[in-house]
């Protein structure tokens, strides 16, 4: 009776996993927390340093200053991406808001995974550090995390896993040495020690995809960015954390 | 010139040992490594870095290909005098990236 009982607590103790959102942080070791915590230490600040120079860069324009003035200005605006834009009637992701930017201001678009872009949305997430992410998830944006909703649910690859099978029903339990998490998003952009290298949303879910066997969605295609939105909503008031490290 | 980021203390008393704190922004490729779509990214790391402060080197490390990405190096350093402390990292093509940053002992 005992051991069926246990048996049981077993199965629901993932289920109750699911309710409150879980930063990636509190699945680190020790070590790793320490140096996100560092602000000198962590190697995400160089790509905050980078942003802040790319920031006061002069274009054809003007700089990023001359309109939006210190980077602190944008206390609060990376919390709230991905959103939905009225004028393209879709969802987008703070790095395509740089870009449309810059494009307005007649410089050239960023690619998605560059040095460079990502230097400026580590600075402008930077910015947001401890607020609590709050993408909106009403109105239209709602259909766009349903999609990236059911994306989430979906099983894929040869592996024949969709994101749900660890991230929400294992979360806590052990992949051979690593701690599940929830697959949160409140830290990007991060700096993961496996790549050695600082990486959007976008390349994380591509390397998701790449890990359960499955065609990686290219990083800034509209799927990614709804599937992003879900995963932004689905953490709705963890805080920002960025630059974060992660394993 | 690659992105560093360096802590001095402004200020410390005579004798006093202080951190110093380093870092460079730099892959550190060690030559095994391939990208996605399968080529082999070249070996490129940095291969020197040194420090120097009143005429005198105060630190030399030789770094090879099995340290990892942005290296960072933090280091006792004995204030003497007011004076200037200097970085320089050197990569394997032989292009130097320098920093300093002022020191008032007094």
């Amino acid at each position: 009776m005992i051991r069926l009982l246990a048996a049981l607590l077993l199965c629901v103790v993932p289920m109750l996993a699911r309710a409150d959102p879980v930063s990636g942080y509190d699945f680190l070791l020790p070590e790793t927390r320490a140096l996100q915590d560092d602000d000198f230490a962590n190697p995400g600040m160089l790509w905050v340093e980078l942003g802040q120079r790319l920031w006061d860069a002069p274009a054809d324009k003007g700089s990023c200053r001359s309109c939006h003035g210190a980077p602190e200005n944008l206390r609060g605006v990376g919390a709230v991406y991905p959103l939905w834009d009225p004028e393209l009637e879709r969802v987008i992701s703070l790095e395509q808001r740089i870009n449309q930017c810059r494009e307005r201001q007649n410089e050239a678009a960023l690619p998605y995974s560059s040095r460079e872009l990502l230097g400026l949305s580590a600075l402008v997430m930077h910015q947001s550090r401890g607020i609590p992410q709050s993408v909106r998830t009403d109105g239209p944006a709602a259909e766009a995390i349903e999609r990236g909703r059911l994306y989430f649910d979906t099983r894929r690859g040869q592996l024949n896993l969709s994101c749900s099978n660890c991230h929400d029903d294992l979360t806590g339990h052990r992949l051979r040495g690593e701690v599940i998490s929830q697959g949160q998003v409140n830290g990007f952009p991060i700096y993961r020690q496996l790549w050695q290298d600082m990486g959007s949303v976008g390349r994380m879910i591509a390397w998701c995809n790449d890990a359960v066997r499955a065609e990686p969605l290219a990083e800034g295609s509209q799927m990614a960015v709804e599937l992003e939105m879900y995963l932004r909503a689905r953490g709705n008031g963890l805080p920002i954390e960025s630059p974060a490290v992660r394993r | 010139m690659f992105n560093t980021r360096i802590r001095v203390p402004p200020t410390a008393k005579p004798g006093e040992i202080v951190e110093i704190r380093t870092m460079i922004m730099h892959p550190m490729d060690n030559g095994f490594s391939y990208t996605t779509q399968g080529t082999l990214i070249p070996q490129n790391i940095i291969t020197e870095f040194s420090c120097h402060y009143l005429g005198e080197e105060v630190i030399l490390v030789r770094l090879e290909p099995g340290i990892s990405a942005n290296p960072y190096f933090t280091f006792p350093l004995r204030a003497e005098a007011t004076g200037t402390v200097r970085f320089r990292w050197m990569d394997q093509h032989g292009d130097i990236t320098t920093a300093e940053e002022e020191m008032v002992v007094e």
